[in-house]
């Protein structure tokens, strides 16, 4: 056998694993040469526009699209009864349709499709079709919504237009309460906000008259849109082609299929023509699926010395029209409270409500950034009350590695003491720390995130990554896998592993990646889990290639198998390296002895701990922890809040390519940093519900004169689990920035924001309420009274549980395949 | 995409050709000089000429001779203009402070100066205002921002009107009955929809600013971000000094103006605020009462970006301190 | 229905081109459809983004509100003219090196802009390229790894021998 690299070796075992790299596909992005989905065009191609409703909550009484079919270069109108099917990214909440069938659900939501010879004629066609509705009363908010069971938006749910109610107990609460010094409750709330990636969505559809239908799209999770079109469509999988192109930016927004993918698919199939759609960026808002705005009561005992008692934490999300990832995004606002410090007794209540606004989802961070800020706020509020540092109380009480928490998640590598003690020293916390003067002031935060989640979208017992390896005899190597590369680097990861495998250069290696016709199944590119399991599947093709071909090397080098090494593009005996021949050479010996040079490797997480129901959500492979320290400038004559500089240490287990960690984890600060200071999803609920700002001019984005310096460090404290030791990088550092800036405001000027983002006007009306002498804080006042459920109630592992339920969660809706996943 | 609809576009080379192709092209024709407000507008339907003349090959409006500048100058142009960096500073910061680099490099001081007032009921799309079935600025009957009011409140959101009508400037236009002079103050009105006293065949040729004698100016900007954001309050202070004894000046205020940008639809002149500081030194006292005086008249609307109650306090800090900049400068 | 297409000659990316397309068309529209040139991007053609940046006669400018009827006889580069043959322009190259293109979208219009930026200034600060990057948004980045692309790429202009720091690759220590 060849030497295993897996991910106990030291980084001095490995060659191309760590280093900085450019990624295989730089040099066609700084060329412009990279094809995006509304850079194709198709001979004889077709444009298509979508008529939106009007209107946030209607019912659609009569459609009439006769005079648009008139115009002149249309081709084809589509409307809700051509694509009767539901769908949905989950299969609890198969709530959407391609096109309104009888109601609308939010202003934005298409109603009407039309393709035509150009996209001025398509528009001119959307005002010929007539619509008629029959407005209902909109649901503009989650209190909204609390307070107006009907009309129902949706005829599913768990309790009028609450789509989602969980109640979970994992030991007695109130008895943890009771036994702490201090108990302390806080409410805080997260405002929406979206993704903004900076290409619109696009899809190009292709039929050809032997039933065979190629849809191109700017999609993160091609294998679902491949389910979702042959499910609507009633098309054989095996007759639908899905490509996801190179992705403009994605951050979760790209992870639904969406019903313009599926009209352009429809008007392909009718007018056997190309047809092609470019959203315009207020339609992009409009798809949102971004941050849930989300309400949260948060109540902690802890002991003097900090240890937690028990934690019981409430959350009320705003989920607008439709389900799209929501159940799985309400849990995960209670998921990961436990998963940094210890938290022996745990309560979680999350309610979903539909509101009548475009659908929220999952954003970078997915349905976490909101918790971890309230509990980063609370536990700084914490901390001061015992008197202690606020980087001295997350020190202690840390979860330890190799751990369960009390929701039953398996923490493997951890190394948040490392990260905190790292920002702690590089930003000079001890020497800032309620040192600064009046206006300036530092806050510290941590956070964990998921490296990929345990369970799949929908139920299954099959890989969650797959990977295909191909050796040519002229020593060229291919990998296939059906990942997505959305700028984070998906495809280099592949190149790198395999590269690294087999003793050759990244750029030796081809990389294939997701299309359905060519690559085997990834499951796309969200919840950080890509190069977590696509690198283990890729590990487990080349090593399987390696030891092939080793095998057939062997005779020829005259070493015995366990000798055989690559590297340098040579295949040779450890014991004299010398001795030895080319990657190329060895590969024909293989093809030679045993045909054509192909492997496979797949990846399938390992089962989760928990065994109750809701136990779906939360397990993952491996976590990553971050740590930061922002420094803000506060501006008290306005309440104006800059921050100059923030410190991020981050524990991604190992760098796969350093270059690339380093670009995600700069580009989670400032999608942080926008959140926190600036971004939100605003809406005029007195007004139709209308996005108040759908234009990139309106809806803030930081530019590169907010944008902060950032001090990085990199934590490698490798996980089992990871390829390499790898976890994730891509979202967790977002989480820590919006909670570091909340505290440093307080730190600079004594007030606090419970509130994000932290805008000027809330900044200025805390500051005022301090100088009257009341309460100096910006925040929401109250939580409502929900309809809970019985609770589950699940003991902890240090309370004699065995992961399963004790009592509740009888009689309620049909196993969710998403929380409760493959144990069912 | 986002399209333009189409039209007819027409490159003229003298000023009289200009007149006349827009008399042939009658309402339905437009003028545009860098196309950075009237194109976005276009793509939202918000205009819709069928003619479109371009100002860009006149070389009369490209001029730049001492004080008096061509309207077609770019923004980029205006601000880098070395003198005025000395002297006109105001002017040349209010236009470094428009939007970004790049639609500076397009945008013009006359776009600048005719820039269609702003509101975010307006400044949407077709299809978004027919959500809210319009407005009484575009294709609608009402006035979103104030339901029960006659007229359009949409805002005044140009960096160098303030401070072209702070500073006392006078704009030359050219139409078809001949050319007339306005002083800046004159040429704007408080109204959404009618904001300009320009006719629409008019063309705002040159902008006359007064010579450096004893006088200076600043303009501060609020806005979300350093970049790309309109104004959402622009204060542009002009303080003329009493003269003393030789070059000497008394430290004395003798005239002031204070204007507000992005609080009105038009740059609102605030002579109390300019009363308060006339014959004083510009002292705290003074500079406060000057303050209180530009707040209590700004009435910023619920139709930009923020709160519009911390904008109206914002006034007050915006003024103090640009009134600060002034007294630090001398 | 559709207007007759206009014609015009133009200089792009060092070579003359003559293109007829329909008259109301912007640049970006001439650019992508055409003449086939997909590297110039949008984002929102409004120019609120920066995205759809070309520079017109060596400036930076927002194609997607330059009407196409404006470029006659005037001097256009794009993305696809950066590179010299098949050797990559040293910001392409600086861009590549440190990561500054994550997703790409953005990037065609970062280089230009910082192209003209260095043609001005070869030898800007950060907060002279912040102030000229500051008209064009980018997601992925946090715009770090392009403020140190602009910066290496201007040292290798000004023919220095210049790498990339290990701070900027692997973190601080």
């Amino acid at each position: 056998m060849a030497r295993a690299k897996k991910a106990a070796d030291g980084p001095t075992a490995l060659r191309v694993v760590g280093k900085a790299l450019r990624k295989v596909d730089a040099t066609a992005k700084v060329l412009g040469v990279t094809k995006f989905a509304d850079d194709l065009s198709l001979p004889r191609m077709l444009y298509c526009k979508l008529l939106r409703s009007p209107h946030p909550h209607a019912r659609i009484v009569r459609i009439d699209a006769t005079r648009a079919l008139a115009l002149p270069g249309v081709k084809a109108v589509l409307t809700g009864k051509d694509l009767p099917i539901p769908f949905g990214i989950l299969p609890v909440s198969q709530d959407e349709h391609a096109l309104a069938l009888d109601k609308a659900r939010f202003v934005g939501d298409p109603v009407a499709g039309v393709a035509a010879v150009s996209e001025e004629v398509a528009t001119a066609a959307l005002d010929l079709i007539a619509v008629e509705y029959e407005p209902l009363r909109p649901i503009k908010d989650h209190l909204d919504a609390v307070e107006h069971p009907e009309p129902r938006i949706h005829d599913y749910g768990d309790h009028g237009n609450l789509h989602k109610l969980i109640n979970l107990e994992f030991g007695d609460v109130e008895a943890g309460f009771a036994a702490a010094d201090v108990v302390r409750e806080d409410l805080l709330f997260f405002e929406g906000n979206t993704h903004l990636p900076m290409e619109q969505h696009a899809a190009l559809a292709d039929w050809s008259p032997d039933g065979k239908l190629t849809l191109w799209s700017s999609t993160q999770t091609p294998h679902y849109v491949h389910r979702a079109l042959a499910k609507v469509l009633e098309l054989a999988p095996a007759r639908v082609r899905v490509i996801a192109t190179t992705n403009g930016g994605a951050f979760g927004g790209k992870s639904d299929p969406f019903s313009h993918e599926i009209v352009v698919a429809k008007l392909a199939m009718l007018t056997g023509r190309p047809v092609k759609i470019t959203l315009t960026r207020e339609e992009v808002f409009y798809c949102h699926r971004g941050r849930h705005p989300t309400l949260m009561w948060v109540k902690t005992g802890v002991k003097q010395d900090g240890a937690i008692t028990a934690m019981h934490f409430k959350s009320l999300l705003d989920g607008g029209g439709y389900g799209s990832y929501g159940v799985a995004s309400t849990y995960y606002t209670g998921a990961l409270q436990t998963v940094t410090h210890h938290v022996p007794r745990y309560k979680f209540q999350g309610a979903r409500a539909f509101t009548n606004k475009p659908p929220c989802g999952p954003k970078r961070g997915h349905g976490t950034p909101q918790p971890r800020f309230a509990l980063e706020v609370h536990f700084d509020k914490i901390a001061e009350q015992l008197g202690i540092d606020p980087a001295d109380f997350r020190l202690k009480h840390l979860v330890p590695p190799h751990s369960l928490t009390a929701n039953w998640l398996r923490v493997g590598s951890m190394g948040l003491a490392e990260c905190i003690r790292k920002v702690v020293a590089g930003s000079g916390w001890n020497e800032k720390y309620r040192k600064l003067p009046y206006g300036r002031g530092v806050g510290l935060a941590c956070s964990s995130y998921i490296t990929g989640a345990g369970l799949p979208i929908y139920w299954n017992a099959m890989p969650h990554s797959g990977v295909q390896l191909k050796c040519d005899r002229g020593g060229g190597v291919t990998v296939f896998c059906g990942s997505t590369e959305i700028g984070q680097g998906s495809d280099s990861v592949l190149a790198i592993i395999v590269a690294e495998v087999l003793g050759l250069d990244p750029f030796d290696i081809a990389v294939v990646s997701a299309d359905t016709d060519l690559t085997p199944v990834d499951l796309g590119s969200y919840s950080s889990r890509v190069t977590l399991m696509t690198g283990n599947a890729a590990i487990q093709a080349a090593e399987r290639a390696r030891d092939l071909i080793a095998r057939h090397a062997a005779p020829k080098l005259e070493a015995p198998v366990e000798r055989i090494t690559f590297a340098g593009r040579r295949v040779f005996d450890a014991a004299s390296p010398e001795r030895g021949i080319s990657f190329a050479e060895a590969v024909q010996l293989a093809e030679a002895a045993a045909g054509t040079v192909g492997t496979v490797g797949s990846y399938t997480p390992a089962a989760g701990a928990g065994k109750y129901r809701g136990a779906g959500v939360g397990p993952s492979p491996a976590y990553s922890y971050s740590a930061c320290v922002a420094l803000v400038d506060v501006d008290p004559a306005t309440g104006i809040v800059q921050v100059p500089k923030i410190w991020i240490a981050h524990d991604v287990g190992r760098s796969i390519n350093a270059a690339a960690v380093m670009g995600q984890i700069e580009g989670s600060i400032y999608m942080g940093l926008g959140e926190a200071l600036m971004e939100e999803m605003a809406y005029r609920g007195n007004r139709n519900v209308v996005h108040k700002i759908p234009s990139l001019l309106e809806y803030k984005s930081p530019t590169t004169l907010e944008m902060c310096d950032v001090v990085t460090y990199v934590v490698e404290d490798p996980d089992p689990n990871g390829p390499f030791g790898a976890k994730e990088c891509g979202q967790g550092p977002l989480l820590p920035v919006p909670p570091a800036v909340a505290n440093a405001v307080y730190d600079a000027v004594g007030v606090r924001i419970d509130e994000v983002p932290i805008t000027p006007e809330k900044v200025f009306k805390a500051l005022r309420r301090k100088e009257k002498g009341e309460e100096p804080r910006f925040g929401p006042l109250g939580f409502p009274d929900l309809p809970w459920p019985e609770p589950i109630r699940v003991a902890p592992p240090w309370e004699g549980g065995d992961g399963r339920a004790v009592e509740g969660g009888k009689g309620r809706e049909k196993a969710v395949e998403v929380t409760a996943g493959r144990r069912r | 995409m986002l399209r333009l609809p189409s039209f007819k576009y027409l490159q003229p080379r003298t000023l009289k050709e200009a007149v006349a192709m827009k008399a042939d092209a009658g309402p339905e024709g437009m003028y545009v000089a860098g196309g950075t407000d009237l194109y976005p507008n276009m793509k939202r339907r918000h205009q819709e000429p069928r003619t479109v003349i371009s100002l860009m090959g006149l070389k009369e409006l490209r001029k730049l001779d001492g004080w008096t500048v061509g309207t077609c100058l770019t923004l980029s142009e205006l601000s880098d203009v070395p003198t005025f960096r000395q002297s006109h500073r105001a002017v040349a910061h209010a236009a470094e402070l428009v939007s970004t680099p790049l639609l500076r490099n397009m945008g013009t001081l006359g776009g600048n100066l005719c820039l269609d007032t702003r509101c975010n009921y307006y400044d949407q799309t077709y299809e978004w205002r027919k959500a809210i079935d319009f407005c009484m600025k575009k294709d609608g009957h009402i006035c979103w921002v104030a339901p029960s009011s006659p007229r359009c409140w949409a805002v005044s959101s140009s960096d160098v009107a303030p401070v072209a009508v702070a500073i006392g400037a006078e704009f030359r236009l050219v139409g078809p009955q001949g050319e007339r002079v306005v002083p800046a103050g004159r040429f704007y009105h408080n109204d959404g929809i009618n904001y300009l006293t320009k006719q629409p065949d008019e063309i705002l040729v040159e902008v006359r600013l007064p010579a450096p004698d004893g006088w200076d100016a600043v303009y501060h900007k609020l806005r979300r971000r350093g970049s790309f954001d309109f104004p959402v309050l622009g204060v542009a202070a002009w303080v003329k000094w009493e003269p003393g004894n030789g070059n000497r000046e008394t430290g004395r205020v003798a005239e002031a103006r204070i204007v507000l940008g992005g609080v009105a639809s038009w740059p609102q002149e605030i002579p109390e605020a300019a009363a308060a500081l006339r014959g004083c030194e510009l002292g705290d006292d003074a500079i406060a009462r000057a303050a209180a005086a530009a707040y209590r008249p700004a009435k910023p609307l619920d139709n930009t970006d923020f709160d519009l109650s911390w904008r109206k306090q914002m006034t007050r800090v915006h003024v103090t301190r640009a009134l600060e900049e002034l007294r630090g400068r001398r | 229905m559709p207007d007759p297409k206009a014609k015009i000659a133009f200089e792009l990316n060092g070579e003359p081109v003559e293109v007829a397309f329909a008259p109301h068309k912007t640049l970006l529209e001439v650019l992508r459809e055409d003449l086939a040139l997909t590297g110039t991007k949008h984002g929102c053609e409004l120019g609120e983004c920066g995205t759809c940046t070309v520079l017109l006669d060596g400036a930076p400018v927002l194609s997607c509100l330059v009407l196409g009827l404006a470029c006659e006889g005037r001097r256009v580069k794009t993305v696809e003219g950066l590179a010299q043959g098949s050797r990559l322009h040293p910001l392409q190259e600086a861009f590549a090196a440190l990561g500054a293109a994550q997703c790409g979208y953005c990037t065609p219009a970062f280089l230009l802009t910082a192209d003209a930026l260095l043609t001005d200034n070869p030898s800007p600060g950060r907060d002279e390229i912040k102030q000229a990057l500051s008209g064009n948004l980018c997601r992925c980045t946090g715009y770090i790894k392009i403020y140190e692309a602009v910066e290496l790429a201007a040292a290798r202009l000004r023919g220095e021998r210049a790498e990339p720091t290990r701070e900027s690759l692997y973190g601080s220590r």
